[in-house]
């Protein structure tokens, strides 16, 4: 395999050129992107690399462009990625909301900074999970992923193009800036190992083909321009056929399935990493960085005698209920730290609903937690 | 001669219209639907196949456009059509991609866009329906609102310097530019023909009654009598100077082709790096 092809071996990378390399994996050939600290190095990446294999970098004027651009390439029939950081994020609100209404398969990477506004470019926060979730207007879900390594970054970005082509939808990367920045060991398999997911195509000629009537997983078949199909796509609230349809009939049924889709389908869609849960009287419920940063206080109170399990979430949204609910019952208390005021943590309660104490370790950016501080909190926790 | 498909009850465009989305959202004596038609029949002309044509519009009067072309069909979100566009073509460079959006949309939400796609030179033909107002919103002050017209947020008539397009399109770096009224509807399709032959980004604004709104505020009620100011007072000027053609609100409209010239597009500079990669 030349240089030039997909990477496969054991390499020292950092997160920000393996989310890349996971995306050339996957099979991206589109980048779109605007530079933005610490989301610059994938652009970088993709600038160096997809000029070799055939593929797509452009920058454009701005994030609402790159958001674009990316969206119509995929209605090229191209899977498309952007990488950014919060201003980015918040300038890409607007169509990612239009991706989701049209149900357009795309990956868009958000390397998570300290906010609000300018905030700490250089430096780590977790702030933008509420974003992630409700951050475009409507209602809606969405799927969003959280990796705590260079190596987990790359598989869950070629996981966020599995899961937008099978599911019809954009999907977030919700990392941070020092999994972006850190450099670690990352292995790529042969190219071959990796399973690679492509949006189905529609099985009856044109005339025939209903493009926004779901399957049986509610998820419809995708025909790209310039198939002969003359589909028709719109932001606007849209019948099977793709007609603008703007009644409450219509959105109740058009929005239903959009939300449908991804709920009835969390299992297939929802990750989480399990460990030392089984004899547990506190928990730490956490994700990306904070989750790594975790795993030392919990190593000390196991040392001290205080069992601690940790759940790991992976998939954030949809939010792993089920599994939540599951360790609620079985512990005094769930801790969870992570990089903001507390966002993550408010789930953790709606769905705990009393059933054991939710204490937040609140950290507003600029480093990683203390692993005192979670201790700490593991502490008040096994009282 | 009366062609066989007017005997037919047909409209002489169903086949690129999406006969089954009529009647369309447009008002009488709106120019919308001319330049609709003007474009369909210089895409016919193109002889351009046209399952390859894309059309991609933003949001607002013109926007709807996209909605009733029976051609693959964009319609984006507010002034981002030319973005959506830039990743359309660059996805699939088979793809001929004709932007068809309004002043409002194109020039002040999407105006970034708009420079900077005529700046690389993207293989795109944008039209451009100039009716000097937001008609979608109820006829407020836009990008290309004359100065001294009144709209609903210009009451007392408007004070801001507006955008000479051809003038703006021709700096950004766009390669073909023109500019007709909708009561030119042969040389629109005409200027819209070459657009489409054109490489690269190519501009072609089209000034079209709103006698719903616009007209209606500045004394001229009708679609009828907008087309008639555009006869008394459209003044044909091929190769006139871009910045010459600045729009008044009773003054002459220039019209004509201003720009054809050649460079290279993005995807020929792009594709020429690639013995270097």
């Amino acid at each position: 395999m030349s240089e030039k092809s997909p990477l496969s071996g054991v390499f020292f990378m950092t997160g920000d050129t393996a989310c890349a390399e996971g995306a050339i994996s996957a099979g991206c050939r589109f980048f779109a992107g605007y530079p933005i600290t610490p989301a610059t190095e994938i652009a970088e990446r993709m600038a160096e690399r997809m000029p070799q294999i055939s593929g797509t970098y452009v920058q454009m004027e701005d994030e609402i462009a790159s958001m674009n651009a990316v969206l119509g390439a995929s209605w090229a029939g191209v899977k498309a990625m952007t990488a950014t950081s919060g201003p980015g994020f918040s300038l890409m609100m607007e169509n990612l909301g239009l991706g989701i209404m049209t149900e357009t398969p795309c990956v868009l990477v958000n390397v998570q900074r300290g906010g609000p506004s300018t905030g700490l470019p250089t430096l780590v926060a977790q702030a933008d999970m509420m974003q992630a979730r409700w951050g475009s207007h409507g209602a809606y879900e969405i799927i969003a992923l959280s990796p705590n390594s260079p190596q987990e970054l790359f598989f869950l970005t070629i996981r966020a193009f599995n899961l937008s082509e099978k599911y019809r939808t954009p999907v977030l990367i919700m990392t941070d800036e020092v999994v972006g920045h850190m450099t670690e060991r990352v292995v790529i398999p042969p190219h071959k190992n990796i399973a690679r997911y492509a949006r189905r195509k529609p099985q009856v000629p044109p005339g025939e083909f209903l493009p926004y009537k779901g399957s049986d997983d509610l998820v419809p078949p995708m025909a790209n321009a310039g198939d002969g199909y003359r589909i028709h796509m719109t932001g606007l609230t849209h019948d099977e056929r793709g007609y603008p349809d703007t009644t409450a009939e219509a959105q109740g049924r058009l929005i239903r399935r959009l939300i449908d889709k991804i709920q009835t389908n969390k299992d297939d869609i929802i990750e989480v990493e399990e460990d030392q849960l089984d004899d547990a009287d506190v928990a730490i419920c956490s994700y990306g960085i904070s989750a790594r940063v975790a795993l030392l206080p919990i190593e000390q109170a196991r040392q001290e005698g205080i069992k601690v399990g940790l759940l790991r979430l992976i998939t954030v949204w949809p939010f792993p209920e089920e599994h939540v609910r599951r360790v609620a019952k079985n512990v005094k208390a769930i801790v969870v730290p992570e990089l903001n005021n507390g966002q993550i943590a408010l789930e953790v309660e709606r769905c705990v609903a009393g059933a054991a104490r939710v204490i937040p370790v609140p950290h507003m950016g600029g480093d990683i937690h203390q692993p005192q501080d979670i201790l700490d909190a593991i502490h008040r926790g096994a009282k | 001669m009366i062609d066989e498909q007017v005997l037919d009850g047909l409209h002489p465009m169903d086949k690129l219209l999406r006969a089954d989305r009529i009647p369309h959202i447009w008002c009488p004596g709106c120019g919308i639907g001319t330049v609709v038609y003007s474009f369909l029949s210089a895409l016919i002309k193109s002889g351009l196949d046209l399952d390859k044509v894309a059309v991609v519009s933003g949001i607002g009067c013109t926007g709807r456009a996209a909605g009733y072309i029976n051609l693959d069909s964009f319609h984006t979100t507010h002034g981002r059509a030319l973005p959506f566009a830039t990743g359309l073509k660059l996805g699939n460079p088979e793809l001929k991609v004709v932007v068809f959006s309004g002043d409002g949309d194109l020039i002040s939400i999407g105006g970034n866009h708009f420079i900077h796609a005529a700046r690389r030179n993207m293989d795109i033909a944008v039209i451009c329906v100039n009716n000097f107002t937001y008609g979608m919103t109820g006829g407020q002050l836009g990008p290309t609102t004359p100065i001294r017209a009144k709209t609903t947020t210009s009451p007392y008539g408007n004070t801001e310097h507006p955008f000479n397009l051809p003038y703006l399109a021709a700096a950004s770096g766009a390669v073909y530019v023109a500019r007709w009224t909708s009561l030119d509807a042969r040389r629109t399709e005409r200027a819209i023909g070459e657009a489409l032959a054109k490489k690269g980004f190519s501009f072609v604004e089209v000034i079209a009654p709103c006698p719903t709104l616009y007209g209606n505020m500045n004394k001229m009620k009708t679609g009828l009598d907008q087309m008639r100011f555009y006869e008394e007072n459209s003044v044909i000027r091929h190769g006139a100077e871009p910045k010459d053609v600045d729009i008044t609100l009773n003054g002459q409209i220039i019209v004509g082709k201003f720009v054809d010239i050649e460079k290279p597009t993005y995807l020929d500079l792009r594709d020429n790096i690639g013995s270097i990669v």
